[in-house]
């Protein structure tokens, strides 16, 4: 992000107060979160005791961070309405699918994470590679949350960036280390009001100043690329693939159905979440509860980036640099008063702690059950295990600042290592979604296919014209969006095939071992926790999923 | 979207002394009280501290009163959920 100093708000007492009581919540959250913690599932998996609304609304929380934030007001801004295709496409059938096909598996194998589904599934060798580079994969992300905050606070207050790093960074830490996922969790729910109280107002007032949507339209109609930017199909702008057909294809199939699949279905950030529930419909249930509000938060966040760039003269297309990863900062320095500016900054300080939150708790899962009990000590008492994962939080954080200083200097490294690591979930969810169908599939090729998977996918991307930027040397003529959709469908393809090539003629896991881990394998009671009990249709998660895919194929359509 | 947060078997059950409302520590009261007091506060703003050239810049809308109004709906939604159907926790008993 560019430093703007022209984005400088002139907050007073009232919008600085109503950020303090902000924040005195999120410590309050976290002080009474610790009188429920008894245990490490308590600290770890929340006891898995929470109804199905707050890991719902958590779920898609714990997403709704920095990235998702400047990140698709920025795509707003650039492309228009094809970015809806991130939610409406690639989340939510996503989200649907790990309700409805996935979680049983999760949650009734009882695992405590993803990477320990792979491992009572395939053994160590593809449990060590997956834990490793998640726990990776969060601090880096984490400290990217980091970095944005305190970015965002230095443009907007004028606060020096390392004060901003090390409150927020305090704050997180002290919520986390005492109430553990709960704290987490019930922070995310009420940010997500907060982000909702101060985006929609926004969303609204833009919408008026361009004279509704449909003003919107004709706006976006004079830019030269005006017609790729008020229809969703064939999103040629959004890919950068010119052939119509192929650029369909390139958005259903890669980012739908392999890059969105792959993250929502495999990332143990969001996983976790669901398994937190308090029975195994209601961990179904989190992700399709969660599935009607992330259907319409691209209302709020999309939009404002698209009336940024027909309002804000630094995000147009027609700048010299558009500004678009501003795009929000410029809307809200644009139209609110007072008052509202307050509920903004605390909703956007609220949507970046949450998500560098989700980060470290979803870390020191892997981090406490999946490295330090599996390969380092597995005897010790339960609570030590709970101290394991307090102790693991206090470094995570103080890495998070690191990688925060580290991203202030190296922005560009940043994303790229980013884009880097979601080249790992498309492998991943080909090797969940063959292991939890084909009891045939052996340990070996759960690990071969998973590294052969990933290699391909960033070989492909090296090869690319920039999907890595500076690391990509343009063998293969693919750029934007679609160098990182066609890296993932390769890898998820190359995964599947080499997984059955290398299992066909090895031995397969004992047949008793997989049961609550492979479909067939499974008696259908153990995914059906109440015999005969009448429950409404909004609690049974196939018909509620039914509901929510109903709708957002009526959204497709709307936009076309 | 609402959804009962009481076990079906909770009223009939004679384990129910055993069992306590998690009144404190419901999240919806907590969200309660936080748009709450945000409506509270932008109402006032907007009834009393927000100028005209304020408004001006938000399109002629008294954004700060309109968003306060809002909230405060909102809060009191989710206060009546909360009341209506209270989260019902078993006691702790072990290593408390």
């Amino acid at each position: 992000m560019v430093l703007a100093a022209n984005l400088r708000l002139d907050a007073n007492w009232v919008d600085y107060g109503l950020i303090g009581i902000y924040f005195v919540f999120v410590l309050g959250i976290g002080i009474l979160a610790r009188r429920s913690v008894s245990s490490s599932l308590d600290f770890f998996l929340s006891g898995r005791s929470l109804p199905a609304w707050v890991t719902g609304f958590a779920f898609i929380a714990a997403n709704l961070g920095a990235v998702e934030i400047v990140g698709m007001s920025a795509n707003g801004a650039s492309y228009g309405i094809p970015t809806m295709h991130y939610f409406w496409i690639g989340a939510v059938p996503a989200m649907l699918f790990l309700g409805v096909v996935m979680m049983p598996f999760y949650y009734g194998s009882k695992v405590r994470s993803v990477p320990e589904f792979m491992r009572r599934r395939f053994g160590t060798g593809a449990h060590l590679v997956n834990a490793i580079s998640f726990a990776v994969a969060q601090l880096l992300i984490a400290g990217i949350n980091l970095f944005l905050l305190a970015n965002i606070v230095e443009v907007l207050l004028g606060w020096p960036l390392w004060v901003s790093l090390i409150i927020a960074a305090a704050i997180v830490l002290t919520y986390t280390t005492l109430g553990g996922l709960s704290a987490a969790i019930y922070n995310e729910v009420l940010q997500f009001f907060v982000i909702v109280a101060a985006l929609l107002p926004l969303t609204i007032l833009g919408l008026k100043k361009v004279g509704g949507y449909s003003g919107l339209k004709d706006e976006l109609l004079k830019f030269p690329d005006g017609v790729d930017r008020v229809s969703s199909w064939p999103g040629t702008n959004l890919t950068g693939i010119d052939n119509e057909v192929l650029s369909v294809i390139g958005i259903v199939f890669g980012l739908g159905f392999v890059l969105s699949f792959g993250y929502w279905t495999t990332n143990f950030v969001e996983v976790q979440r669901a398994m937190a529930s308090k029975s195994i419909s209601a961990s179904q249930r989190a992700p399709i509860i969660g599935s009607f509000p992330k259907m319409f938060v691209p209302f709020i966040v999309v939009i404002p980036g698209m009336i940024a760039s027909v309002t804000v003269s630094e995000v147009s297309p027609n700048a010299k640099v558009p500004d678009v990863n501003n795009a929000i900062l410029y809307l809200i320095q644009d139209l609110l008063p007072n008052g509202m500016l307050g509920i903004a900054i605390a909703g956007l300080l609220a949507a970046f702690m949450a998500g560098m939150a989700a980060n470290i708790s979803a870390f020191n899962t892997v981090f406490s059950y999946d490295l330090w009990q599996q390969y380092v000590t597995s005897d010790h008492e339960d609570e030590y295990y709970t101290r394991v994962g307090r102790i693991a939080t206090v470094a995570a954080t103080i890495v998070a600042i690191g990688t925060a200083l580290f991203a202030s200097q190296y922005t560009n490294i940043m994303n790229y290592l980013q884009v880097l690591f979601g080249f790992f979930n498309a492998p991943l969810f080909a090797t969940f979604i063959l292991g939890m169908f084909w009891k045939k599939m052996t340990p070996t090729a759960g690990w071969v296919g998973l590294v052969t998977g990933t290699v391909t996918s960033v070989t492909v991307a090296v090869l690319s014209v920039d999907a890595l930027g500076p690391m990509s040397i343009g063998v293969i003529n693919l750029s934007g969006q679609g160098a990182a959709f066609v890296a993932a469908g390769v890898g998820f393809i190359l995964d599947i095939a080499v997984s059955i090539v290398v299992s066909l003629p090895g031995k397969p896991k004992e047949e008793s071992e997989l049961r609550d881990l492979v479909y067939s394998l499974t008696p259908k009671a153990d995914f059906r926790e109440e015999e005969g009990s009448r429950v409404p249709w909004w609690q049974t998660p196939t018909k509620l999923a039914g509901v929510s895919l109903v709708l957002v194929t009526i959204l497709n359509i709307l936009f076309w | 979207m609402s959804e009962s947060n009481t076990p079906q078997a909770a009223h009939s059950e004679p384990r129910e002394e055993r069992r306590h409302r998690a009144g404190a520590f419901d999240i919806r009261n907590f969200i309660a009280a936080l748009l709450g007091v945000y409506g509270i506060v932008l109402l006032i703003d907007g009834l009393v501290g927000t100028s005209d050239a304020e408004i001006a810049k938000a399109q002629g809308i008294n954004v700060n009163l309109w968003t306060g109004i809002a909230l405060i709906i909102a809060s009191s939604l989710f206060a009546t959920w909360a009341r209506l159907r209270p989260v019902i926790v078993p006691e702790r008993h072990d290593r408390d």
